[in-house]
């Protein structure tokens, strides 16, 4: 009977390596899927009671994890809530969103670049921490962007961005209404649960991040992009001649579109920087018209449309510009209405774009990566993603938008001493709503250090107002000083 | 038996005690260090108790050892040092999990005390083999009257009133305050039956048959036993609601009966009896196919029920772990019902690491290695199929519940020989490993020299020897 014992011996031997084998794989080289399972709750645990990393703007955390006596080592807390939270979002038990959630492997201390303090908090049997993360941020831009956000009139809701051009940073990014992220990262999963349903429930979305969170028609900041597919067709400059005059016939229809104040924009044919300054409807309608729906497309392609870009944070919408309008729609999106819309990020990206000589930076809000001793373990570097236009062409788009804010429309954004190039626009979605007033900007024009957009969107103002600009200059132009003064 | 046949009966085995107790003090080094590990990694300090518990622990397997001494001097000195680090082990995870604040683990936290209370019934029974049974070849006589008594108890938990269902399996009966598994002891007294009745019929069953394609088939008319075999198998499928004893019972029949007659034949046709048997029991049965599915995609089932939370709190926990585990303490085993239990590799996986259940691993494999060791040095046929048998018991119980664990194979609840909470498990293994202590004490003895003189006797069929003592 021993040979057949020694066949079951040989059995037996194998169904033990299969067991050596499989334990292996599946705590070795699968643990790493089961740990980023979201319904691994082992991991959220943990990582919830763990000491956080900060995010920090300038020398201060706007988001940190302070030792907490209940049974959980740590409360993550959130010094300024309201002003930061749609840029570090918050750490509750069942999710993360915004720089918390993009950030979270080095926040957490699980980023491979931690790997040697882990290493070390293991020896030493420390508690492991997270490594801290350097947004972006200009303190001051961002404090004059939330300081205008909020002095609105009403249950205004709007937004701010704003863009280093040279590099894409990120400086400000503010969007009201907002909530307080404190509420979210309590240890009182009831109370969360409840806030969560009650945030959502909201019909002003503030847990959305308008500044990059939702899509809107840009109106008559669009005609930034139309001017540029002009000029950049080579048959046009500032000074080429294009139409004016009281309404624009769209092709294919009955319609005709009027000037927004009812006037002819100065004459029947009327010079391209003149069309700007005044913003006139039926000159950009009638550039689109003959640019056609392919050369605008593209256009606004290079500025980033229909595309995302921004990675540091989850729920950026998409900018669109379809490729499929008629002609009637083509025209139209010639002055940022029909099926065009965009993020205020987006608008600040079209500026921003402008402002360096064409060149299109991908936006960025997290600079440099730290682990818990502060040495620097990445750091973001500035990513050219596209050419929008030539450097003539910004240069001459820079030199209308300047007279815009000089003798135009965009007159609240002017700054004394110095040259701000800027465009205001109004814009409408659906009849019923009230419109949207947009600003964006950038400055010295010269030597541009920022780029604006603002977006409001208020039931209380009258919708001249809104299209003098009036709601989103004075907003553009302190952030813009926040960061130009000395 | 041949010239090198002749020589090795002339070897003899060394008794090996002192090897026996030093590696008994390492496997107490292990129980009572992972006991005092869990008081401070759960509680911070090391527990009050500890010299109490280990004191309690040290005696129990001196105990073992003396009487080992006493009565089984050759016995193979590898099994029980196994066996108490296993038992030290699970002992030391039944207490963290007594600890743990949440009460999802155990209901009063007393398992851990409740577990040493069975550790202590079954060293006690495991002395008590040990000494009323001086030749394992008694049991031979009760051939039958086990398989009946098995069948008994098998039956047992059908009965109303003291049968049982805990969820879905009709396995327990109520004794008194206690519940008990008397499938347990019945795999015990069935492997009794089955070498019994294999060694009596083996000729039969391994001569007469036909062959078909390279492979001897047996006869039909042979088939009787395999059948019944089965027979009963699927009864406890189908009415017992308990896949792993069927698959367990099958199997280890199975195994038997292939080195009883050395025909793989006989494999051939209980493995196709096998696939059969799961066939329809797939098809018949939704819980069958239910775990089958969450076999082949844990995650999709992770919120249903009945689903694959368990399994897959238990593969989250295994992988976090990691290689070297969490520690004591630091993990969150309370996440997987029955951590106690079935799943308590999962436990240790989480807390102790791949380390640990490698470690574990290995130790089964040792007691099976050992175990079938002890079987190829009998020198009678039935002691070498009772030894196959009980070591067979170990490597397919460990591989269907680890394996289901770990995600191998289907979920099938077993438990885990020495780890798991439970007395039924815990004395029968104890007994089981009293027996195999006993065959190979046999084993290893030195054969009684009928004439020491007489060259004659080493060509004899010295397996037939009986001790004459």
């Amino acid at each position: 009977m021993n040979k057949p014992i020694r066949v079951v011996a040989v059995f037996c031997l194998l169904l033990f390596v299969a067991l050596l084998l499989n334990s292996s794989y599946l705590m070795y080289f699968r643990a790493g899927d089961l740990g980023e399972d979201p319904r691994n709750r082992r991991i959220i645990n943990n990582a919830f009671s763990r000491e956080r990393g900060a995010i920090l703007v300038g020398k201060d955390a706007v988001a940190r994890s302070v030792p907490s006596d209940d049974k959980y080592e740590f409360q993550r807390t959130y010094p300024q809530p309201l002003k930061y939270a749609p840029v570090t979002g918050h750490f509750s038990f069942f999710t993360q969103t915004g720089v918390e959630r993009s950030q979270n492997d080095v926040l957490s201390g699980e980023d491979s670049r931690l790997f040697v303090t882990r290493l070390v908090d293991l020896l030493k049997n420390a508690e492991p921490k997270g490594g801290n993360v350097q947004l972006t941020l200009d303190p001051a831009a961002q404090d004059a962007a939330w300081a205008g956000l909020e002095a609105l009139p009403g249950d205004a809701k709007g937004a701010v961005v704003a863009l280093e051009p040279s590099t894409g940073r990120v400086l400000a990014m503010a969007s009201t209404p907002t909530y307080d992220p404190n509420g979210m990262a309590s240890h009182d999963f009831g109370s969360v649960a409840e806030l969560t349903e009650r945030l959502q429930a909201d019909p002003d979305d503030p847990l959305i991040n308008r500044a990059i969170g939702t899509t809107l028609p840009p109106g008559s900041t669009f005609k930034l992009v139309t001017a540029t597919a002009a000029i950049e067709s080579g048959d046009y400059d500032a000074d080429s001649m294009v139409p004016g005059g009281f309404a624009f016939q769209l092709p294919q229809s009955e319609t005709k579109i009027k000037n927004h104040d009812g006037g002819d924009c100065g004459g029947k044919r009327i010079s391209l920087t003149r069309a700007l300054e005044v913003s006139c409807n039926v000159s950009f309608l009638s550039l689109a018209d003959e640019l056609g729906n392919d050369a605008m497309a593209d256009q606004a392609e290079k500025f980033g449309f229909n595309s995302t870009s921004l990675q540091d944070l989850p729920g950026q919408a998409k900018s669109l510009y379809p490729r499929d309008m008629d002609e009637p729609q083509t025209a139209m999106s010639g002055i940022g209405q029909s099926s065009v819309t965009a993020t205020p990020l987006q608008m600040a990206m079209v500026a921003a774009a402008i402002a360096n000589g064409g060149d299109v930076m991908r936006p960025y809000v997290v600079n440099e990566v730290r682990a818990p001793d502060l040495s620097v373990l990445g750091q973001t570097d500035p990513e050219r993603i596209s050419e929008a236009m030539s450097s003539s062409t910004a240069s001459e788009l820079t030199r209308m938008l300047v007279s815009t804010v000089a003798q135009g429309t965009a007159t609240p954004a002017a700054i004394p001493g110095i040259d701000v190039a800027g465009k205001t626009g109004t814009a409408q979605s659906t009849p019923d709503r009230p419109p949207y007033a947009w600003f964006v900007s950038f400055a010295p024009a010269d030597d541009p250090q920022i780029a604006v957009a603002v977006m409001v969107e208020s039931s209380d103002t009258s919708r001249d107002e809104i299209a003098g600009g009036r709601l989103g200059g004075p907003i553009a132009k302190a952030v813009m000083e926040a960061v130009i003064a000395p | 038996m041949n010239q090198s046949g002749a020589s090795l009966m002339d070897f003899v085995h060394r008794r090996r005690r002192g090897a026996e107790l030093l590696l008994l003090i390492l496997a107490l080094v292990v129980g009572i260090g992972a006991y005092a590990a869990v008081g401070l990694g759960v509680e911070g300090h090391v527990p009050a108790d500890l010299v109490g518990y280990g004191g309690w622990l040290t005696a129990l397997i001196v105990v073992a050892h003396v009487a080992i001494r006493v009565v089984a001097p050759y016995a193979d000195p590898v099994l029980l040092p196994l066996v108490a680090a296993l038992n030290g082990l699970g002992l030391a995870v039944i207490h963290r999990l007594d600890l743990d604040p949440t009460s999802f683990c155990s209901d009063n936290g007393t398992f851990a005390r409740q577990q040493l209370t069975w550790m202590t019934l079954g060293v006690v029974l495991f002395v008590a083999t040990l000494f009323l049974l001086r030749d394992h070849r008694l049991l031979q006589r009760f051939t039958y009257t086990s398989g009946l008594v098995a069948i008994a108890l098998l039956l047992l938990p059908m009965m109303p009133l003291i049968g049982n269902t805990i969820n879905g399996a009709k396995i327990w009966i109520n004794v008194g305050p206690f519940s008990f598994q008397p499938g347990e002891v019945a795999k015990v007294l069935l492997v009794i039956t089955f070498a019994g009745y294999l060694v009596l019929h083996r000729d039969a069953l391994a001569l007469a048959g036909r062959r078909v394609l390279f492979i001897d088939l047996p006869r039909g008319r042979d088939l009787g036993p395999l059948l019944v075999m089965f027979a009963v198998s699927m009864f406890i499928l189908v009415f017992q609601r308990d896949l792993g004893s069927s698959l367990l019972f099958f199997g280890i029949f199975l195994v038997m009966l292939y080195v009883a007659t050395e025909r793989p034949g006989w494999l051939v046709v209980g493995g196709a009896l096998f696939a059969v048997g799961a066939a329809l029991g797939w098809q018949a049965f939704g819980h069958v196919q239910n775990r089958v599915n969450i076999w082949l995609d844990p995650m999709a089932y992770y919120d249903e029920t009945p689903g694959s939370g368990q399994l897959v709190e238990g593969l989250f926990g295994m992988g976090w772990g990691g290689l070297i585990g969490r520690g004591f303490g630091e993990g969150d085993p309370c996440r997987i019902p029955y951590a106690e239990s079935d799943f308590i590799v999962a436990a240790i996986g989480e807390e102790l690491g791949l380390t640990a259940v490698m470690a574990v691993v290995v130790c089964y494999g040792l007691i099976v290695e050992r175990a079938l060791r002890i079987a190829l040095i009998s020198r009678d046929g039935f002691g070498k199929l009772l030894a196959t048998g009980l070591g067979a018991i170990f490597a397919l119980q460990v591989f269907v519940v680890i394996g289901g664990v770990t995600g191998l194979i289907p979920l099938t609840g077993l438990t885990t020989p020495f780890l798991s909470y439970g007395g039924s498990s815990l004395v029968a293994n104890w007994v089981v490993i009293a027996l195999l202590l006993r065959i190979s004490d046999q084993a290893r003895r030195p054969v009684p020299r009928l004439d020491p003189d007489g060259p004659s006797w080493s060509d004899s069929e010295t397996t037939q020897v009986v001790k004459l003592k």
